[in-house]
């Protein structure tokens, strides 16, 4: 147990070094670390706990993406028959599916081999699995079902997400943020984290919106009193106006050009009214159709519609054929540059709600930082002197492992680019309570086996045998404890399991290693007769 | 002014360091070399004391409750402090209590300036949630400094709940197969019973203290199911060793040889960890507050008297060493 080979001791005492080492880049400000080379800026991060900033949980409304799919296969099935010329009734949304009537029997055959159509195989993975994205059946009594697969709502919703995430990566990066983390998790979730912001609310202005984009035709045929009064022409819907005071619109529901064919969006001021603007321009295929229906339509009113609220409704006076335009609509400098950007980024599949949200302004992060670190030190020096009392030469050879264990788990998470939180923090001062364990069951052991009648290193070599299997035992349950805690946890309490884990391993790594070949090196050297233990 | 209590702390440790390489120090003993205190004597008080806390404890469990927090509940929590001397806690209830939010609770955090206010949870879904955050921080103004807000939905709650219980159970049953293979199923047995005990006192202390019960606090019922284990296993391990070395010693005897031989280390690491944990309740703030008192009453208060008055002593109710023939209440002898 104590005997060491020239090459195992230089192993042993270059891994903790190197280890050690990975923390270095910790003491350096981060803009001299960018300058080094791609491994060497390996560094820990600091929890938005610490650092401050916004933390929030997004879940896609599935039911919406469901009730958006099943209205998209009603339109499908009413193009599909009429373009087939069957005659229908009843067609509807019913659970999860579509039912239509069809009017003649005779036409339920063919009816069933056009709808069969709009089915399609699922892709990705699941399209070895013979899984469809519509399940079309004759359901007895002529009447025809479409039933949409939960296989296939999933993957819309998966799909959907994709989406998402690219659409809230691009809103949050004209936030002109540091860092922010933008990930997917769990099947309908984003979890965003954006570190020092303060005051997440332009964030969620955001984030909670589609900004689905719409230019319509005003309906003139009736008045919006007569249509609030129940009167509305089939091929237009009622809508409000965004900004007080609550107007109604009648809208035509056929859409001229839509967000999609924005390619740019600036504010600006209007040159007469100094009132702010959004001033857009069209990509080349939205230029022509807006030019075309603005040409159709000279002297009538259009209508700007952004999720489902008109923003302004002005007259046409000429063709514009330019591509470009402005919107005016009661902005603020505030609301106009949000609406800017999400013309910019582009409209999301569908509504995100926040779910959670958790936000540490600065002076908390500052604070929990400093009260760490002090309380750190606080706790190491308790144990550090208690343990020279307690064991005097063996402890310092206790208080050598134990401080060449912190800062190998602060190279660990360095090398990792583990995130540091509070509870993190915790967790090494916690490590820091139990690495000296290892130490402890050692020396007890030596104590009784010289207590027992064994001579120096006699004893010393059989309480190193003895313990180091009972270290490994005990610590291997913590172990486990701290797996489940990383698998279940988020956010700071994550950074706790991930300390108090890491601390496990390289408390085990010195205890097999570093504190044996110290008190090694002490027995070569000295060929104690007796142990000051 | 922390900086030269640390410097001089610093000092201390550079010179008892040299006086202790030296070997110019004592040596300390915390528990005197021939210890030899009867422990499964002691199992007949010790087990009904503990039989009727975790009874008290579950009784308090289901009247008393947790004090969930939002991580569970729902709801909103805002850490507030005032900009200009002691935030005015009866004015701001007064001006929140107009908003018709429910239950609302102003509570004075970490000094006079700080407020911890929390709303509980609100009827309508995620956004509701959201929007009764936005009307606090409305009616209070610009006249704090908003150090946190957290703002959790009821999906969410329901889900951190399932998943904590889940973890814990997981935990367990992961603990009981790694001691079931390394030692024999009435150590894994034993080792579960001491566990469990464990997490039905510290969730009894929960209930009496009221912290709040969130995810800090599953975390920390992990900590002290592995540090409570960590215990037992090392005196399980002693215990396994002294029955293949001694073939013909009574089990009580062999089971008290065993605790008090690694009584000293017991207590030692436990002085340590204590000292750990001390220091980050006094000096690691608020936020953690709540999490290290909980640990300190299970890893320190409960996990020691576990290990050494349960998880032992019940080995011999599991029938652990029955082949030796030796009866269960047979008087100790001196070998």
């Amino acid at each position: 147990m104590l005997y060491f080979t020239r090459w195992k001791a230089l192993g042993i005492i270059l891994t903790a070094l190197v280890v050690c080492l990975c923390a270095v880049p910790n003491f350096f400000p981060e803009a001299t670390v960018k300058t080094w080379p791609a491994w060497a800026q390996r560094h820990i991060v600091l929890g938005l706990d610490l650092q401050g900033g916004s933390y929030l949980l997004l879940e896609v409304d599935s039911n919406y993406v469901k009730k958006e799919r099943l209205d998209s296969v009603r339109d499908d099935v009413r193009r599909t028959l009429r373009d087939a010329k069957i005659g229908y009734t009843g067609l509807a949304s019913k659970g999860d599916g579509v039912e239509v009537r069809i009017t003649k029997d005779a036409d339920v055959p063919t009816a069933l081999s056009k709808l069969r159509d709009l089915s399609q195989p699922l892709g990705g993975l699941l399209g070895s699995s013979g899984q469809r994205s519509l399940e079309v059946s004759d359901a007895g009594g002529s009447v025809i079902r479409l039933v949409i697969p939960q296989a296939a709502i999933t993957e819309r919703v998966r799909q959907t997400i994709e989406q998402s995430i690219q659409i809230v990566e691009r809103r949050i990066n004209e936030l002109g943020t540091v860092e922010p983390v933008i990930q997917r998790q769990g099947t309908d979730r984003i979890l965003v984290q954006v570190p020092g912001l303060q005051d997440p609310t332009q964030l969620k202005n955001l984030l909670g919106r589609t900004a689905k984009m719409e230019f319509r035709m005003v309906d003139t045929t009736v008045s919006p009193e007569q249509a609030l009064q129940g009167r509305v022409p089939s091929d237009s819907e009622v809508l409000q106006s965004a900004s007080p005071p609550n107007q109604p619109y009648v809208v035509k529901k056929q859409v001229l050009v839509s967000g999609g064919d924005l390619s740019d969006a600036q504010t600006g001021f209007d040159q007469r009214t100094n009132e702010p603007i959004v001033s857009f321009r069209f990509n080349s295929a939205g230029a022509r159709k807006f030019a075309q229906a603005t040409t159709e339509n000279v002297g009538q009113p259009f209508a700007i519609v952004l999720d489902n609220k008109v923003i302004s409704a002005p007259v046409i006076r000429e063709p514009i054929t330019g591509g470009s335009g402005q919107i005016s609509g009661n902005f603020t400098v505030q609301s106009a540059n949000e609406l800017a950007i999400l013309l910019r980024a582009g409209a999301l599949p569908a509504p995100l709600t926040v779910i959670e949200e958790r936000t540490v302004g600065p002076g908390l992060g500052a604070d929990s930082i400093a009260k760490g670190e002090l309380a750190s030190y606080v706790g190491s020096i308790l144990v550090i002197v208690f343990m020279l009392v307690t064991y005097r030469l063996f402890g310092v050879f206790a208080n050598i492992a134990v401080m060449v264990n912190v800062a190998m788990i602060f190279g660990v998470l360095s090398l990792l680019n583990a995130t540091l939180t509070l509870p993190g923090i915790a967790g090494i001062v916690l490590t820091v309570g139990i690495a000296v364990d290892s130490n402890v069951l050692i020396y007890e052991r030596i104590r009784e086996e010289l207590r027992g009648g064994r001579n120096a290193i006699s004893a010393i070599d059989a309480g190193f045998k003895r313990a180091l299997a009972t270290i490994l035992d005990s610590n291997i349950t913590t172990f486990i404890a701290a797996a489940v805690l990383f698998y279940i946890g988020t956010g700071p309490v994550r950074g706790f399991a991930v300390t108090l884990g890491i601390g496990i391993l390289t408390t085990v790594f010195t205890a097999f290693t570093l504190t044996r070949l110290i008190v090694a090196a002490w027995v070569r050297w000295k060929r104690p007769q007796s142990v000051p233990i | 002014m922390t900086h030269w209590v640390l410097i001089g702390l610093g000092i201390l440790i550079a010179v008892l360091t040299v006086v202790s390489a030296l070997g110019l120090l004592p040596s300390l003993r915390i528990v005197p070399d021939d210890t030899h205190f009867d422990f499964t004597q002691f199992r007949r008080i010790s087990f009904p004391i503990s039989a009727a806390l975790s009874i008290l404890a579950i009784v308090l469990f289901f009247t008393h409750g947790l004090n969930l927090g939002i991580d569970f509940r729902g709801g909103s929590l805002l850490e507030v402090r005032s900009k200009s001397g002691p935030a005015d806690i009866a004015g701001m209830r007064a001006t929140l209590a107009k908003l018709e939010l429910g239950e609302v609770q102003l509570q004075q955090f970490g000094g006079p300036e700080g407020v911890l206010i929390r709303v509980a949870e609100q009827p309508g879904g995620d956004a509701a949630q959201q929007e009764a955050a936005n009307k606090v921080k409305a009616a209070i103004g610009d006249s704090v400094e908003y150090r946190r807000v957290e703002v959790v939905g009821p999906r969410v709650s329901g889900e951190f709940l399932a998943v904590g219980m889940l973890g814990l159970m997981l935990a367990i049953v992961s603990i009981l197969i790694y001691l079931w293979f390394r030692f024999e199923w009435q150590f894994a047995l034993g080792a579960m019973i001491a566990n469990v005990h464990d997490i039905v006192l510290t969730i009894g202390f929960m209930s009496i203290s009221q912290v709040d019960f969130d995810l800090t606090s599953i975390a920390a019922l992990l900590t002290i199911l592995g540090y409570s284990l960590n215990d037992t296993v090392v005196i399980y391990d002693r215990i396994r060793e002294m029955l293949r070395r001694y073939k013909k010693m009574p089990m009580p005897q062999l089971l008290n040889e065993s605790i008090n031989s690694t009584l000293s280390r017991s207590i030692i690491t436990h002085v340590t960890v204590t000292l750990a944990l001390l220091a980050l309740l006094l000096f690691g703030g608020p936020a953690i507050h709540s999490f290290t008192a909980v640990m300190m009453f299970g890893v320190v208060l409960v996990g020691t008297y576990t290990s050494i008055f349960i998880a032992a002593p019940i080995l011999i109710y599991l029938g652990v060493g029955t082949i030796r023939g030796d009866q269960v209440d047979e008087p100790k002898k001196k070998p």
